[in-house]
């Protein structure tokens, strides 16, 4: 399986997200933001970190780099596009996915271990995923998904909630809500469900030694249904 | 300008300087050569209060590739590998604007290591306020934390430990000093000492801009009632940048075209190159207007003053300019050929084709001022006399939950959630343990950090204190399983000129250098910070240590949290009942006289040693040292963080309990084993002449004393992690 990183200026969890991929069987290519072609891939990601320093509104300025027009024809034409914590703001902001991503509700960045509720698992991304519920890890400071009422009810009807928050048991409720998001959203698919954005880092737990395991089984999942 | 000797008084130089310069110029210097003299020969970079005592200092050693004088110190941590490390201060800044001092004092130590040729791969900070009680603590510390978090996150590079503390004699002096840690092959360390003539000198990143100019000034003076007016003198972090400038460097070094390399800290372009051309013995030439500037019509005195940031200087081989503009422009950052090396050993300044500075060298950095500045000896404080009456009435269980909800011990999750301390997917040890551990990339090795200062017993007895911190740092190393290897040290006092905060200086040093020569804990870098004082107020005396240790295979490293119910729970080094400046004491007692506990070197030595050598032997389970609270809250903290409790039998000693549980006596771990490990231990312990209590056995989530006295985990954790959120959201 090939996959393929973008490196934005300000990207800093490309190298990791390489190292996880690779880790799992990938073949990865990391790829400069200002270059015209994307390789042949089997998967895209937009990796986490401060692309254009988020000086702008997060993710806006990234979202207009040369190689995106590449990865928004990618993404159109059915290909797999994942995009991790900024990545997720950059998708946003394509409008590959809807809605936005706000200010973290108490106004501060947050790094901790989260769980989340997979809600759907006829997609390549969770499809044969044994758990129901994941630990994974959220490092940002605008992550507070908001959208309007009317996009609401068409993610809705599309079940294009990928994951929620929610306790170790899969309760979804205000109290584990780290930011703030609507309807405790944690990440997100297009219509089609081959575009994913979401928050949590499931590159950062992909060892016993690091704050959890659930990422390999993530990662593990996604090169299966891949092939 | 005309300058005269009031101009230069007003630059911070004092009248027999100024007349020094006259006499090494043979002239009297234009504006922009003042401004130059001024930024080099104020305290903040030319240690001219500290440099006589800083020698003392114990540097070298079998691990050490650098020691002080480079941009940061080097170690060996073997196979071709090497930790870049230092820590340095911010002070000054931070309370005048606290998310830009902040900001720009990470910024600030990731450019010392990188510029090294390292990748930073863990940041740590040590910072101090005021009571909580002062109005200015809770926005200080706000910015403070978000501007540290502002920085450190957006460069990618985890935070991975640190401390805070809160104590009145910082309410008009906070002090933020944040340390980095990068990563660098061994025959790839860039160094600053140009070589080489008519080679290109070569200015990349940001452009300069008014900001920050006279900020190293601005750090070598007092505060008083105007401190406001200095914000102009704070630089303006822009961490973007700073991540751009990192990997176009790196991206240079991984070439062999460089030199040498400076980066723009304080005194910016005046100290980058006064710096290269010193140690490479050369002079340097530069044309002023080819600097990149964001503003127009700056001076040459602006120019050579800006401590804009994320800034670098760089002499390059002849030849290569084009493939190093090259890297510059694909991560959009400024590359410009400003001047050349000379071997006039000069600093020759042209702008519009006019000579605006023509200054030897040596004059500006060896000839710079040295005072042996007049100091005072402390005297070791009288023991008080502990009445068995005060100690009757009180409740343990009520202390300790007072001790753990003091500001100083608490948890400090809400600061360190506020940090990435995850990125780059290699930290192992995350903030609130003993010392943070992050994997050495793609290896099976690991290096471990901590921060440590004691003001407290700093003040209560300099000497004694400057040992405890170093000792501080080697137990908080060894707790985690690491090899300790040496120490950076930030150096926080009041004014020098001032004979008692000299005092505590000297003996400080004094103690560290004891301390880090008998653990063979060498010290390879560090800065000093004086003046943090308003007024005639200077801060307690606060020398934070840095600590790095490697452990050779990560799978080996030990947490804190107790693992597993009916394990034995061993107290290791003697208790001997030392209350005087303990949390306490001071605390619950309020008795703030007295002496610091005793530091004996030799225990310390040993008794760490041997522990880790129980840990080779893979005898440990759990590990904390004792520090603020005793042993009660050592073991509180070990059962808060493993979800588990412990049953504590006192052991037959002639103390009192309260004096058992709460006394501060140095050189002690809590260690957890396998009950069926016992003898093993024992006998280790027993041939190493190390003194050890049997304290009890983990239970399942309850604290008991004595059989009789019980609370609850939740209970105690509830009591550890409130206080500061608590603070936060009022």
């Amino acid at each position: 399986m090939k996959s393929s990183v973008i490196t934005f200026p300000g990207s800093n969890c490309d190298r990791d997200m390489d190292v996880a991929l690779k880790k799992f069987g990938f073949k990865n290519k990391m790829v400069w933001h200002a270059d015209a072609e994307l390789p042949k891939s089997d998967l895209v990601v937009l990796p986490g970190g401060f692309s254009y320093g988020d000086y702008l509104r997060c993710g806006s300025m990234a979202s207009k780099s040369k190689i995106m027009q590449s990865v928004i024809n990618f993404a159109n034409s059915g290909g797999m596009v994942m995009g991790i914590c900024n990545g997720f703001q950059i998708l946003v902001e394509t409008g590959l996915v809807p809605g936005v991503l706000l200010r973290n509700k108490y106004l501060e960045f947050i790094c901790k271990n989260v769980f989340v509720k997979i809600n759907d698992k006829k997609n390549k991304y969770f499809k044969n995923v044994d758990n129901d519920v994941l630990e994974l890890h959220i490092a940002h400071n605008e992550g507070n998904y908001f959208c309007t009422d009317d996009q609401l009810k068409e993610i809705k009807d599309n079940n294009q909630i990928a994951i929620n928050y929610c306790d170790e048991n899969g309760k979804i409720e205000d109290q584990f809500n780290p930011n703030g998001s609507l309807k405790n959203i944690a990440g997100i698919f297009n219509k089609e469900k081959n575009v994913l954005g979401m928050m949590p880092h499931p590159e950062r737990m992909i060892d016993t030694s690091l704050s959890g395991e659930d990422g390999s089984l993530f990662f593990k999942n996604l090169i299966n249904n891949l092939k | 300008m005309i300058v005269n000797e009031q101009v230069a008084v007003d630059h911070g130089l004092k009248k027999d300087e100024y007349a020094k310069i006259c006499e090494l110029l043979k002239r009297t210097p234009n504006i922009t050569e003042l401004g130059i003299f001024s930024a080099m020969w104020n305290e903040h970079c030319s240690y001219k209060s500290s440099r006589l005592h800083l020698k003392k200092l114990p540097t070298k050693g079998k691990k050490v590739i650098q020691g002080p004088g480079e941009n940061a110190g080097v170690i060996d941590i073997e196979d071709n590998d090497a930790i870049v490390f230092k820590i340095e201060s911010h002070n000054h800044p931070s309370f005048i604007e606290p998310y830009q001092g902040a900001a720009t004092g990470v910024g600030g130590i990731m450019r010392d290591v990188f510029t090294m040729g390292a990748r930073p791969i863990a940041n740590l900070n040590s910072i101090h306020f005021g009571s909580p009680q002062n109005k200015k603590t809770k926005n200080l510390l706000r910015g403070v934390v978000h501007g540290i978090g502002g920085y450190g996150n957006c460069m990618g590079v985890p935070t991975i430990a640190g401390q805070t503390s809160f104590d009145s004699s910082y309410n008009g002096n906070i002090l933020v000093n944040a340390m980095t840690l990068g990563l660098v092959k061994k025959d790839k360390i860039f160094y600053s000492k140009a070589a080489g003539l008519n080679k290109p000198v070569i200015y990349v990143g940001s452009k300069t801009g008014r900001d920050g100019i006279h900020g190293a000034s601005m750090a070598s003076a007092s505060f008083d009632e105007k401190i406001e007016e200095k914000k102009p003198t704070v630089q303006v972090g822009d961490p973007f940048t700073e991540k751009l400038l990192l990997e176009a460097c790196l991206e240079l070094m991984a070439g062999d075209s460089i030199i040498a390399i400076q980066d723009m800290g304080a005194a910016g372009l005046t100290s980058s190159s006064i710096e290269m051309a010193s140690k490479g013995n050369l002079g340097i030439e530069i044309n002023l207007n080819k600097v990149p500037c964001r503003e127009t019509k700056m001076t040459p005195y602006e120019i050579m003053l800006s401590e804009s940031q994320e800034r670098m200087l760089i002499v390059l081989e002849n030849g290569k300019e084009e493939q190093a503009k090259k890297i510059f422009d694909k991560w959009n950052l400024d590359f410009a050929v400003i001047g050349k090396t000379t071997k006039s050993k000069k600093i020759e300044l042209y702008f519009d084709e006019e000579k605006v500075a023509d200054i030897p060298v040596n004059t500006l950095v060896e000839n710079s001022p040295m005072y042996d500045r007049k100091w005072k000896k402390a005297k070791l404080p009288k023991k008080n006399k502990i009445k068995k009456e005060d100690l009757k009435h009180l409740k343990i269980i009520d202390v300790l939950k007072k001790i753990l909800a003091n500001p100083n011990v608490c948890s400090k999750e809400w600061i360190w959630q506020q940090y990435d301390h995850t990125v780059m997917g290699d930290t192992i040890q995350k903030p609130g343990g003993d010392s943070g551990v992050v994997r050495v990339h793609g290896t099976d090795k690991a290096v471990a950090a901590s921060v440590d200062s004691s003001a407290v017993y700093c003040w209560a007895h300099p000497i004694t204190g400057g040992k405890q911190v170093v000792c501080e740092s080697f137990r908080n190393l060894i707790s985690v399983g690491a090899k300790p290897i040496a120490i950076t040290n930030c150096l926080n006092f009041g004014s020098p000129e001032n004979e008692e905060n000299m005092g505590e200086f000297v003996e400080c040093v004094q103690g560290i250098g004891e301390a880090s020569e008998y653990l063979k804990f060498p010290v390879v870098s560090g800065n000093v910070s004086f003046y943090n004082q308003t007024k005639e107020e200077g801060i307690k005396p606060t020398p934070a240590i840095g600590g790095v240790g490697l452990i050779k295979n990560y799978q080996n490293m030990i947490t804190m949290d107790f693992k597993e119910v009916d394990n034995l729970v061993l107290v290791i080094g003697k208790t001997e009942g030392h209350i005087d400046q303990s949390l306490f004491a001071r605390n619950i007692l309020d008795e703030k006289n007295g002496p610091p506990p005793e530091v004996n070197l030799f225990n310390e030595k040993n008794n760490g040693e041997t522990l880790l050598k129980l840990i080779d032997n893979n005898l440990i389970k759990s590990a904390h040292d004792v520090s603020l609270g005793g042993i009660i809250t050592a073991v509180s903290k070990m059962c808060i963080k493993g979800k588990k409790g412990i049953n504590i039998k006192k052991p037959k000693y002639l103390i009192h309990e309260i004096e058992y549980f709460f006394a501060e006596d140095q050189g002690r771990y809590i260690i957890e084993i396998n009950k069926k490990d016992f003898k093993k231990v024992a006998d280790i312990l027993h041939k190493n002449a190390v003194h050890f209590d049997e304290l009890g056995t983990i239970n399942e989530n309850e604290l008991y004393i004595n059989d009789k006295t019980k609370v609850t985990i939740d209970e105690l954790s509830t009591s550890n992690k409130s206080w500061l959120t608590d603070y936060m959201s009022k």
